[in-house]
């Protein structure tokens, strides 16, 4: 669809639809809650990296809850996916930060691929999305998952995944392409998308705020490690189920924070701050994601009185 | 070699092509990392970050050797204006080699970003987290290459000038090797 070279600005533009306000604001997942928490490491993620992150310990980690939406004022019930974004820190100085969503795959191969997506699914032409997915068959995954897969009534009962594949690199050099997934400790209760309409606009917030203040929530950390020959750069095919995972720690929720004037606003979840012992891989869209979100960045930096930062009462 | 005072030394020299070098690959880096989205995008950041730093204590290096060492006089006819021109573009070339670095180290640590530079070492911040601030120093970032670029053309525009017009020997003070005994240095 468009042959000419993908520029973060084109890419960052082609994610506002029209109609869409985001000045201040993220240009994706630009609704969003803040939490704090903790990474407890249980050691074993360090049989496959070095990082100082899988040494058995705490890591304080900051991150945003979120819901995939260019529109920082959609309704909660109205987005299929939703995402968290994590920063980790360790003593030694290093950050691991990931932003997860919820769906097991991209809907596109490449970046090229997913522009061209955001282009067809603005397109005013009735058959771009289908002329789209013919060009495009591998969106059927994420297509099935949207359909097919339960929506639940918390950010708590969501297991959010890496997607994108990394290279873990162990003490004696050796490296494996991994992905990661966070797994809810909380049993995931179906509700049909009309039970969630009627909860409001921002029922994901207010859940997951009363229900941290009831208790911290927690998630498994699962490395999932690829055979060789598994499609490593394409993030929208799935890995067989029977990969070799392992768990290496726990993430708790302790305390959720608006954003406005939250300790995540202004924090970008780029996907390639990664400490020594993770790096990226052959795929191409941790690159592509940072360039983008970069842009996205230095956009709503500069845009921030649009966005104040005290909230007025209906703070959730 | 080190006592013709025509020239300038051979630090300095070294240092000059080395930091031209240097910079010249530093603006193109920058222009070509902000418009991909490509895989390179990572290599050239990763490249930007330690080169600029590395820059930055060039500068500081060729700053010291300066106020050594000094600088070979102009030559007595040349116009007041011109001299004037000089003094200025050289001051303009020491703030922005070492602002420059500053203001890109400042704005990662305005954003919150680690500034990695390789092989986990990494930079502590030198300003608190801040969008108003990191806006501002994006922006100094950003439209501060364009005149450091206009700046290096200016000045090949009248080293030319001076070797190709005037021939004063403004020129031959930093070419890598002396003209004046030119066939030893030839051989």
């Amino acid at each position: 669809m468009s042959h000419q070279r993908l520029t973060p600005d084109k890419l960052v533009d082609a994610l506002t639809p029209p109609g869409v306000d985001p000045a201040g604001h993220r240009r994706n997942h630009a609704k969003g809650i803040c939490f704090t928490g903790v990474f407890e490491a249980n050691g074993a993620g360090s049989v496959l990296s070095h990082a100082q992150v899988f040494t058995r310990g705490q890591y304080p980690v900051l991150g945003r809850f979120n819901v995939a939406t260019p529109d920082p004022n959609a309704a909660d019930p109205t987005v299929r996916v939703r995402g968290l974004g994590l920063r980790t820190s360790t003593p030694d100085g290093q950050e691991w930060r990931t932003a997860m969503i919820d769906p097991p795959v991209i809907p596109a191969s490449t970046p090229q691929a997913f522009y061209d997506l955001l282009l067809a699914s603005a397109s005013k032409d009735p058959d771009a999305m289908k002329t789209y997915a013919g060009a495009h068959p591998e969106i059927a995954a994420f297509g099935a998952w949207a359909h097919d897969a339960p929506w639940t009534g918390s950010y708590a009962e969501e297991r959010f995944n890496s997607l994108n594949s990394f290279i873990f690199v162990d003490n004696s050099g050796a490296e494996r392409a991994v992905r990661w997934s966070l797994l809810p400790a909380a049993q995931p209760v179906a509700v049909p998308p009309e039970e969630l309409a009627k909860r409001g606009p921002d029922f994901l917030e207010q859940e997951i705020t009363e229900r941290v203040r009831g208790g911290p929530q927690h998630w498994t950390v699962v490395v999932t490690v690829a055979n060789p020959g598994d499609p490593t750069a394409d993030p929208s095919k799935p890995w067989p189920e029977d990969r070799r995972t392992v768990d290496v720690g726990t993430l708790t929720v302790q305390q959720i924070e608006a954003e406005p004037d939250g300790p995540c606003r202004d924090i970008n979840f780029d996907p390639t701050v990664l400490p020594t012992g993770i790096r990226t891989s052959d795929d191409p869209f941790p690159a592509a994601r940072s360039s983008a979100y970069a842009k996205s960045y230095d956009r709503r930096t500069a845009e921030a009185q649009s966005y104040p930062r005290t909230t007025t009462g209906a703070k959730p | 070699m080190n006592g013709d005072s025509r020239r300038f030394t051979v630090p300095q020299r070294v240092l000059h092509w080395l930091m031209a070098v240097c910079i010249l690959a530093m603006l193109f880096i920058g222009v070509a990392m902000v418009s991909t989205v490509m895989p390179k995008y990572l290599t050239l950041v990763s490249i930007h970050k330690p080169l600029g730093i590395a820059i930055l204590m060039l500068a500081l290096l060729r700053l010291v050797v300066r106020l050594r060492s000094g600088a070979p006089p102009l030559p007595v006819d040349l116009p007041e204006p011109m001299r004037l021109a000089a003094r200025l573009s050289h001051y303009t070339f020491y703030i922005l080699m070492i602002a420059m670095p500053l203001i890109g180290w400042g704005m990662l640590s305005a954003a919150a970003y680690p500034v990695a530079l390789f092989g986990g070492l990494h930079l502590p911040a030198i300003l608190p987290q801040s969008d108003s601030l990191h806006a501002l120093l994006w922006d100094a970032h950003f439209y501060l290459a364009f005149a450091f670029f206009a700046l290096i053309l200016l000045h090949v525009a009248a080293a030319l000038f001076h070797a190709l017009v005037r021939r004063d020997g403004v020129f031959e003070t930093m070419i890598p090797v002396s003209t004046h005994d030119g066939g030893a240095a030839a051989q």
